[in-house]
């Protein structure tokens, strides 16, 4: 008997499936989000409309990206905002680690930042003995059980109020209750406290504005805001397709991203911060920096289909839609970045060899792209990486990783049989008789898990009508 | 491609799937073309789109198979019409990525053009007009991913549905999300391909109906799969069988 390779993919989305109570609550937050971008776009061709502006907005930004950047770190600079150049995600890391340890940084907060996971920041730090606080609520939650964000805009969709309440009551001794405002209040609270010592506010950034140097920070709760103007130090760790030419471009981006994500015709704040405090301002950060990351990217930048991976501006509605994420939820892809987007976009950044898996974790339903305000074409990427992954000539890194000898050997077969009629008539009737009494091995008891063996019927159309054409 | 009137003669696309399973299915599409006056050809030289290895990620496969077709469909005039969406999307929105690059990109594009979903042939080609001739019956539909997002061209089997006087369409929930099979995908994540099929099969069952009709092969072997497995009494059926069974086509 041959050894099975263990496959962790297969087992974290067994064990997903099996938790009822999550899929249940997940099922809950993201139809909500669905039926509230649903209503805020009711409008199709208003829809249609801002997202041929989105697409042409960051085609055009990653066709010019090495100019943008360029132009964007002049301006940065004569804002007085400090810019690193990160290649790597351990570079990034580092980078940062040194700016805190230079500032004699004790106490750091964040704000949500999905680039952080990618990099994983908050372990590097941690390792260093320093303690990050998040300071988002669903991030603090899922921040105090110690797990991944299960989603790029709600980090705990697969949490219900009673799930908080409990964890609430263990980590922060506050009362039991399935209240959601006192819930918020018993984190405000504690979070409040943070803000207050914080000398290092890290984050994300949503959008770059090369024509000015300014960041722009979306969100809803006002704590991004205050991560980034409390402290003495702010630090903004971003990947580097998130620059855009001109304020001009940033309406339809952020119609679209709020509307996307949760409904909302605006963001509760957008934040654009120009650097430091001025020297007659009497609060701000004193010191801004940025930490610009590539870790792969300038090599996705370099084809021009896989290139449009980089159009995403992180509104999780391709996760909303997609019928793989509802069903295991973000945290069994085990990537920073889950869903669709996910699946696009990591193994290209960890390589085929590593996470050539995540292609293949999907029907291809399309969903994920109709959805898409980006006008990302997610399922032809889906479809172009999984052909990268048997191709030698590919691309991308660890391309023709997952060639298996007898899947090659089974495709070149089926391949011969269809481009030979005779033979296709031929193995048409032999499977016909042969799969009857097929044994359940394979791919045949992967198939009848859930389903009766197939059928196949005793004489195939091509037998039928060639009858019929011989009679005529 | 200009389609000239009336129309006298189609090809039809067997479909790998129609072929070595549902062989009956597309006979019942031919008789549904034929019925029309169209000369349906079935040339036995066609053997598969291609899509079970593009799916895989085996392209060279795929477009080796995807070029054997073009000697089975030789007439440039000729329309060549398939029972099912994902074939027909193969043909007309990937055959011209494929072959972007490559010299015989011409006739793949003529070959990509002349390709018809059966259902949107019938409806808006040849405007069939269908006279129900059966009992009373209540059944629910399932519209195939590539019917919907690659074609769109769901919504046109369902008004060919709607043609049928005594056939009571009940709203199936969830209709257009995926029923988990989606190829390779089936094998290589069962369990999370079951979960799919299960929530598909639950709605089915809550729409309280005889039969669920589909338009595609693939969501046919996978829902009449689990159906069978669980022995739940609901037909699945290509609406090119129920049509022809409602308008009192003999059998097939
Ligand atoms: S890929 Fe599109 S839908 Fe998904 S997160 Fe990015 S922008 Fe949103």
């Amino acid at each position: 008997m041959s050894k099975r390779l263990p496959d962790p993919l297969r087992e974290r989305i067994q064990a997903a499936l099996l938790n009822e109570e999550q899929r249940a609550c997940r099922k809950r937050v993201l139809a909500d989000f669905r039926s509230r971008r649903e209503e805020r776009f009711a409008d199709a061709a208003e829809f249609a409309r801002l997202r041929a502006m989105a697409r042409e907005i960051k085609r055009r930004a990653l066709h010019m990206l090495p100019d943008l950047l360029q132009q964007f770190e002049e301006n940065a600079a004569k804002n007085g905002i400090m810019v690193h150049w990160a290649e790597t995600a351990g570079e990034a890391n580092e980078i940062i680690w040194t700016l805190i340890r230079k500032h004699g940084g004790k106490k750091i907060i964040k704000g949500k930042s999905m680039v952080s996971e990618e990099t994983g920041l908050n372990i590097n730090l941690t390792a260093k003995g320093a303690r990050p606080v998040e300071t988002e609520t669903g991030e603090f939650i899922r921040q105090l059980c110690n797990e991944p964000p299960a989603h790029v805009v709600s980090s705990i969709c697969h949490k219900s109020r009673q799930d908080v309440g409990r964890l609430f009551e263990k980590k922060l001794n506050s009362p039991y209750t399935d209240d959601i405002d006192r819930l918020c209040q018993s984190a405000q609270k504690v979070l409040r406290g943070h803000f207050r010592e914080a000398d290092i506010g890290i984050s994300g950034v949503n959008f770059a504005v090369a024509s000015s140097g300014a960041l722009v920070l979306v969100e809803n709760e006002g704590n991004v805001r205050m991560s980034s103007t409390l402290p003495d130090m702010h630090i903004a760790l971003m990947s580097l397709e998130k620059v855009i030419p001109d304020f001009s471009d940033l309406p339809p981006l952020l119609l679209l991203l709020s509307g996307s994500a949760t409904g909302q015709r605006a963001p509760a704040y957008v934040s654009v911060i120009r650097g430091p405090r001025g020297a007659q301002e009497k609060d701000g950060p004193r010191q801004v920096h940025l930490v610009i990351l590539d870790n792969g990217r300038s090599r996705i930048l370099a084809d021009r289909e896989l290139r449009q991976a980089l159009q995403c501006i992180r509104c999780g509605a391709c996760m909303n839609y997609c019928p793989v994420f509802g069903r295991i939820g973000g945290q069994a892809y085990g990537s920073p970045y889950p869903g669709p987007i996910g699946s696009v976009l990591w193994p290209q950044i960890q390589g085929l060899h590593r996470r050539g898996d995540l292609p293949f974790l999907s029907t291809l339903c399309g969903a994920c792209a109709e959805a898409c305000p980006a006008g990302i074409p997610l399922q032809s990427l889906l479809e172009r990486l999984r052909d990268e992954a048997h191709t030698s000539q590919g691309v991308v890194r660890g391309s023709g990783s997952a060639r298996r000898p007898g899947e090659s050997v089974f495709w070149r077969i089926w391949e011969l049989s269809h481009t030979r009629p005779v033979l296709n008539t031929l193995t048409g009737g032999i499977l016909g008789k042969f799969l009857r009494f097929a044994p359940r091995l394979g791919s045949l008891r992967a198939w009848t898990i859930c389903r009766s063996k197939p059928r196949f019927a005793r004489k195939n159309l091509h037998q039928m009508l060639r009858k019929r054409r011989n009679q005529k | 491609m200009q389609i000239s009137f009336p129309v006298k003669k189609a090809y039809f696309l067997g479909t790998c799937l129609a072929d070595m399973i549902y062989p009956e299915t597309g006979l019942a599409g031919m008789r549904l073309l034929e019925r029309e006056g169209v000369e349906t050809i079935f040339p036995l030289e066609q053997s598969c789109c291609g899509w079970p290895a593009y799916n895989a990620g085996y392209r060279r496969e795929a477009m080796a198979v995807a070029r054997a077709q073009l000697k089975a469909f030789p007439d440039p005039d000729c329309p060549i019409v398939a029972p099912s969406a994902s074939c027909a999307a193969m043909m007309r929105i990937q055959y011209p990525k494929l072959f972007e690059h490559e010299p015989d990109v011409h006739e793949m594009l003529q070959l990509a053009s002349r390709v018809y979903e059966l259902g949107d042939f019938l409806l808006n080609v040849l405007q069939v007009r269908y006279q129900d001739q059966g009992e009373p019956i209540r059944v629910t539909w399932h519209s195939s991913c590539h019917a919907l997002r690659d074609l769109d061209v769901a919504r046109h089997a369902k008004a060919l549905l709607r043609q049928l006087e005594n056939v009571e369409l009940a709203d199936l929930e969830g209709e257009e999300e995926c029923c988990g099979f989606g190829g390779i995908f089936s094998i290589r994540q069962p369990e999370l391909s079951a979960a799919m099929a299960y929530d598909k099969i639950e709605a089915i069952q809550n729409a309280q109906a005889a039969r669920v009709i589909v338009g595609e092969c693939g969501c046919m072997l996978n829902i009449a799969g689990v159906m069978d497995k669980l022995r739940i009494p609901i037909a699945c059926q290509h609406f090119a069988d129920f049509i022809w069974e409602r308008i009192g086509g003999e059998n097939v």
